[in-house]
């Protein structure tokens, strides 16, 4: 199970497409904060993740899922705006598997995912 | 664009590099060839192509083909490659150095991304193989390619394949909306430009010689050729290592099962050279 969070629903279609493409059933979550609501439910095996979200960003949720039980378990790639080194290492600190710097496409996904162990 | 001049194109590249352009490459032609058509003011790639026909201009040709030999490329590209070459071939070869030195040559490296990768491998390997030390030339036939190799410097789509955000972070500066190879590595290769078509005897006994992606383009005789040549610049126990399926029938190079795409040179040419 794959599950996108961006809060742009055009961002998550595209993204959703890209997932299912390489065989994962998908979910999506409008922030962190929804994709924590989900995650509490059923763990994901990767989650495709925003950094700026309305009500909960990328990162908080990411820290907040590493301390759920079997939060540690998903594999966490990043796909954000943010391409400055300091701010991807702090992303990377927080528990971040793989990091995608947007614009992305498919190939830079199936690339990602199959780097994090993924594929 | 026009049979012809796509004939005329196809002769030209062929003649020059070997590499057999595929009619479906058309449109490939009319991307890669559209700048400098546009530079010379011509108002298309035929009209290019046509010009160079009727009155010939080595230079004008010389950038034509130039052009067309710019490969598409990746970091890591088939990461169980280099995972090999870090885990068995690194080490190994290293051990059997006195100098601890291992030879590395990027035959039709394009744009720098598979010496690089050679070279972060090598930052890697070096700290469990404490007396390595890695020596990587990559050549190519395009200068252009080789310009962009040489700077280091790769768009944000261009580091996001097959390179790993931890290694980016590592060996990249980010320089405004590119990403620069650290000096470091840029240090750690060497770049010459190469027809590998030319006759050439080589010096230097290469250990690990890679060739990937390159010999699929050409006549199946000339990359034997080609690849006869490469056998005799490595090292007795050097690794040949070509694309994903690919092979030779070159009589000096026999497969090596224990890696992916890896040959090694025959006992009998070991013995002809001795």
């Amino acid at each position: 199970m794959g599950l996108v969070v961006d809060d742009s629903r055009s961002v998550r279609k595209v993204a959703r497409r890209i997932l299912e493409a390489l065989d994962f059933e998908t979910a999506e979550a409008v922030d962190g904060a929804e994709a924590l609501a989900f995650c509490k439910a059923a763990m994901p095996d990767a989650i495709l993740l925003d950094w700026s979200m309305p009500n909960m960003d990328g990162l908080e949720f990411l820290r907040l899922l590493r301390r759920e039980p079997g939060g540690e378990a998903p594999v966490v790639v990043f796909c954000a705006a943010e391409n400055e080194p300091a701010k991807i290492a702090e992303a990377l600190d927080a528990g971040a598997d793989e990091y995608i710097m947007k614009p992305f496409d498919g190939d830079i996904v199936a690339s990602k995912f199959s780097m994090a162990g993924l594929l | 664009m026009t049979p012809a001049a796509l004939d005329f194109l196809s002769e030209l590249v062929r003649a020059r590099t070997g590499v057999i352009l595929q009619n479906e490459k058309s449109y490939f032609a009319e991307s890669r060839l559209a700048p400098l058509a546009r530079r010379e003011g011509h108002e298309s790639v035929e009209a290019l192509l046509t010009s160079l026909g009727r009155h010939w201009d080595e230079k004008l040709a010389a950038a034509t083909v130039d052009a067309m030999a710019i490969v598409d490329t990746a970091f890591f590209r088939d990461r169980e490659v280099f995972e090999h070459i870090g885990r068995i071939m690194l080490p190994t070869l290293a051990a059997t150095r006195t100098d601890g030195v291992v030879r590395v040559w990027c035959a039709g490296c394009s744009t720098g991304q598979e010496a690089y990768s050679m070279a972060m491998l090598a930052v890697q390997v070096e700290e469990q193989v404490p007396n390595l030390k890695i020596d990587i030339i990559g050549t190519d036939l395009s200068q252009r390619a080789l310009e962009k190799a040489h700077s280091g410097i790769y768009t944000q789509f261009e580091v996001q394949r097959g390179l790993p955000i931890r290694l980016l972070l590592q060996h990249f500066v980010k320089t405004g909306d590119m990403w620069q190879a650290s000096e470091r590595l840029r240090h750690a290769v060497r770049w010459r430009q190469l027809n590998l078509l030319e006759d050439r005897r080589s010096v230097r006994a290469f250990d690990i010689l890679l060739c990937r992606n390159v010999v699929r383009y050409f006549d199946p005789v000339i990359a034997d050729r080609v690849l006869e040549q490469m056998a005799a610049a490595l090292a007795p126990d050097g690794f040949l290592v070509l694309g994903a399926g690919e092979t030779t029938t070159a009589p000096s190079l026999a497969r090596d099962e224990t890696g992916p795409d890896t040959f090694r040179k025959t006992p009998a040419q070991g013995q002809a050279a001795a």
